[in-house]
């Protein structure tokens, strides 16, 4: 081996391996096996799929499709408003789980059942709620009103709302906990001493809980906008991009392309939302690996 | 007894008004999911709120795989068990080691790899399906296990060597040193020194592993399509392939898909808030 020639002075510029002490020679064996799954399953498939997408004869294609421009107006209305509508709730609920009250506790359990059962079974028990014919909500509508319920998920602008909803449902949880965390890492003597003061509910938001939190929350914002891009199941077990493909987003769009055997749309699909992801990815980054 | 004052009165009110639609909201889509299980299909089907006969009746069927959409019933769970513990393990070997390697022996370009890492963590998994699914074809593994496996391995371990890179980095490097005067060499320090002191991290990480594979639907139901091949949450996904889908039995095999990820979560919730939270984001 090289590394036990590396005692021979006489040899200038000694090959690279005969400089390494044999624990980085351990540091490269240790760190081969992730490198070796990285290379096969994201270096190679992404290459791969970029030269598949490379034609501009498939940026035209989706260009004229008017599923693509739906699906990425879609997204836009999946990040830009529900992200934010569901940040805002859990930042307002991590505040109410921070209070110190038994009941609250018990209730911090059950919260988080939905981010700990799988999604499967959830999305689809909500999608048969609102069942037009059978679902509970317009058997109770009937009962009430003695009209028939309207044809929930029939309706574009519903479905995408509810699919939003089976979003929020889900994920809000996980983030109300990191933001309690975030709010409970505030010293509790500036509110204390804001309370003397006699501050009122909103100046202490205002003042002490906002400035303390604002990263963490931007923060969770943008990682939840980056997560959400890929959340497929929301709407495809909800809607399945239906009614006539009007409800897609990129995700599920990618791999409608894909079981339409259009591999290279899907890459392009995929290529166009790159502008927007790679910034967002590039901050984040940036903000971790500090 | 104190009586409490008209102003506790009012908070306590104030904060019920909150944590009651908290519970229906959470509660409602779960509760529905249970009323299905114990319902026989016309009360199910008929919007009760708690069905005149409750039965386990669906839970027999289910158990005695006596419906087309449930014939393979157990040998799909056993699929969904062996990918998911597969992808723990592996999970948990590859990120380990990589974490190891990056934050205690100071590989050369292990900053590099760390962010080569954090970058696959942060592309979104939807996304990277498409071309996954194509070059699980050229490899020859569609329709295998190990293609699920492998593209979860993928999907996991970037999250798993940056949590366990951060915990390594808070233990001390005297420890390290210690040993190496001892003459312990590169190894036994790894085996002795370093797995025990990242038991927390470690069980963490491959409950997460282990959840995420368990939990899986696209990549599952991209890459498997064969009845005795697939895992369960492709198998529920099938059931809408029909027009008059059993749902009764749908919701059945669905809660007692449920029940183990949500008994593992709260077994081992202590680990997941720390060890979890600490590295989804650091503030």
């Amino acid at each position: 081996m090289a590394i036990t020639l590396s005692g021979d002075q006489s040899i200038p510029a000694p090959p690279l391996s005969s400089r390494l002490s044999p624990a980085q020679v351990w540091g490269i064996v240790l760190l081969a096996p992730y490198l070796l799954v990285f290379l096969a399953f994201v270096v190679y498939p992404v290459c791969y799929g970029l030269w598949l997408a490379r034609a501009p004869s498939n940026y035209v294609a989706l260009y004229n499709d008017p599923i693509f421009a739906r699906a990425a107006v879609n997204t836009l209305i999946f990040l830009v408003i529900g992200i934010n509508i569901k940040m805002l709730i859990a930042l307002f609920l991590s505040g109410f789980f921070a209070q110190q009250r038994t009941w609250i506790k018990w209730l911090s359990v059950i919260f988080i059942l939905p981010w700990a059962v799988p999604s499967i079974p959830t999305i689809l028990s909500v999608r048969f709620m609102f069942n037009p014919e059978w679902g509970v909500i317009n058997h109770l509508i009937f009962s009430f009103t003695g009209d028939d319920g309207p044809n929930w998920l029939n309706d574009p602008t519903v479905a995408l709302s509810m699919a939003i909803g089976v979003h929020i449902w889900k994920s809000l949880p996980f983030w109300t906990l990191i933001l309690i965390t975030g709010r409970l890492a505030i010293a509790q003597d500036l509110f204390e001493a804001a309370e003397v003061d006699g501050a009122s509910w909103w100046q202490k938001f205002r003042f002490i809980t906002w400035p303390s939190m604002q990263t963490l929350y931007i923060t969770c914002t943008l990682l939840s906008m980056i997560w959400t891009l890929g959340d497929f199941n929301s709407v495809y077990l909800l809607t399945g991009g239906g009614p006539a493909d009007l409800t897609h987003v990129l995700s599920t769009l990618g791999i409608r392309y894909l079981r339409l055997d259009q591999l290279s749309l899907a890459m392009a699909s995929i290529v166009c939302a790159m502008p927007f992801v790679l910034p967002l990815v590039y901050f984040m980054m940036k903000r971790l690996s500090r | 007894m104190k009586l409490p004052s008209l102003r506790e009165v009012a908070t306590e009110a104030r904060l019920l008004l909150i944590g009651i639609p908290v519970f229906l909201w959470t509660m409602i889509p779960i509760y529905h999911m249970f009323l299905f299980a114990i319902s026989p299909k016309e009360d199910a089907f008929s919007g009760k709120l708690w069905p005149d006969h409750p039965t386990l009746h669906n839970f027999t069927i289910v158990f005695k795989q006596q419906h087309y959409f449930l014939r393979d019933f157990y040998i799909q769970f056993w699929n969904s068990t062996v990918i998911a513990v597969s992808v723990g393990v592996l999970t948990l070997f590859i990120a380990t080691a990589a974490a190891f390697s990056i934050s205690r022996l100071k590989v050369p370009g292990g900053r590099a790899v760390l962010n080569l890492a954090l970058f696959t963590y942060f592309i979104p998994a939807a996304f990277l399906a498409v071309p996954m699914y194509r070059t699980m074809g050229n490899y020859g593994l569609l329709n295998n296990h190990w293609s699920l496996i492998l593209a979860m391995v993928t999907i996991a371990s970037p999250y798993a060597i940056w949590v366990l890179k951060q915990a390594s980095d808070k233990l001390p490097v005297e420890l390290d040193e210690a040993a190496v005067m001892d003459g312990a060499t590169t190894l036994q320090i790894f085996r002795l020194v370093y797995l025990p002191l990242m038991m927390p991290s470690l069980v963490a990480i491959g409950t997460y592993a282990v959840l995420l594979a368990w939990n899986e639907y696209l990549y599952a139901f991209l890459l498997l399509s064969n009845d005795r091949e697939i895992t369960l949450p492709v198998a529920l996904g099938n059931f809408l392939a029909a027009d008059d889908s059993p749902w009764e039995l749908l919701m059945t095999t669905g809660f007692i898909y449920a029940l183990p990820p949500a008994a593992v979560y709260y077994a081992f919730r202590r680990y997941m808030v720390g060890g979890l939270t600490a590295g989804a984001v650091k503030s």
